[in-house]
């Protein structure tokens, strides 16, 4: 119920296994996670959503803010299997088209390892406000 | 379709203190509320959500007080209809006075949404009818109201111009 993860590193891609509830009081030490991860030059990240049992909007504003980071350091995020839940809250605030849920973790990965060009070209997705 | 008169039950009120450690037990009674009415599984999580974001609201709004006082609280209070579930959210306000508050401004711009307003969309998405109404003490209540899921289809079925109602 409390928010955990676990890091697993394959290839050149890190992938973060959320697990528990993202709240207003979880969110930041997610935020100091994703921050960490992205700090290298571009970062490849997928962050599997699977085991997430609930998400607000301080959350979703979290992985947002984890999307950019990866973005702008040249690199790319991607986000797999959440419950039906979880995407629900993702297509509510209208971010799915920004935030993509791929369906499963080799899809996140797939995406996460084409070229940082083309992640980058994807959208101009920047300004999420 | 036949109404079952029923005794009228008394609101069900949850103060909790204005710190987000606390919203996950406002989130749950609510649910806990919730799930006593004929409410689906998704109205269920719709309702937690919809708390949450308004219990957030109020938290990031409550003024910080220093080390020697108590913390302000929020009240979440749930009343049971006949047409579904009314329920608001109190803070108590911010004192008068330049203090700061948990919302107080971000230093990873990028990293943030504006809450406030994703928060919102969400309530207003999530629940049939959302207000907003100021106190006279600067305190804040949000009243969100959720239609019980039979008179939804009910309504629509009528609108519809359809006899059976929709299951």
């Amino acid at each position: 119920m409390d928010l955990r993860w676990r890091i697993r590193a394959t290839d050149n891609i890190s992938v973060l296994e959320i697990g528990g509830e993202i709240d207003l009081h979880s969110a930041p030490d997610l935020r100091n996670e994703l921050h960490r991860l992205t700090e290298s030059k571009a970062p490849r990240l997928v962050v599997d959503l699977t085991e997430v049992t609930f998400i607000d909007s301080t959350g979703i504003g979290v992985l947002v803010g984890g999307l950019r980071r990866a973005r702008e350091k040249g690199g790319s995020l991607a986000f797999c299997a959440a419950q039906p839940r979880v995407r629900r809250v993702f297509e509510i605030t209208g971010l799915l088209r920004a935030l993509p849920l791929h369906n499963t973790r080799d899809e996140a990965m797939r995406a996460v390892g084409e070229t940082s060009a083309s992640a980058a070209n994807s959208q101009g997705n920047s300004d999420v406000s | 379709m036949s109404v079952k008169p029923s005794p009228v039950t008394p609101p069900i009120e949850l103060r909790i203190p204005a710190s987000s450690e606390w919203v996950r037990v406002a989130r749950l009674a609510a649910a806990g509320v919730a799930s006593r009415l004929q409410f689906g599984i998704d109205d269920i999580e719709d309702i937690k959500l919809a708390v949450a974001e308004a219990i957030n609201n109020a938290i990031q709004h409550a003024p910080v007080p220093d080390k020697s006082s108590t913390l302000a609280s929020v009240t979440l209070t749930l009343t049971v209809e006949k047409e579904g579930l009314r329920i608001s959210v109190t803070d108590e306000g911010r004192i008068a006075e330049e203090i700061p508050t948990h919302n107080s401004t971000p230093r990873h711009g990028e990293d943030d949404l504006p809450e406030g307003g994703l928060g919102l969309l969400l309530i207003r998405s999530l629940m049939d009818e959302v207000s907003h109404v100021s106190g006279a003490h600067s305190d804040t209540t949000v009243h969100m109201f959720k239609r019980l899921p039979r008179l939804r289809a009910e309504s629509k079925a009528a609108a519809a111009g359809d006899i059976s109602p929709a299951a």
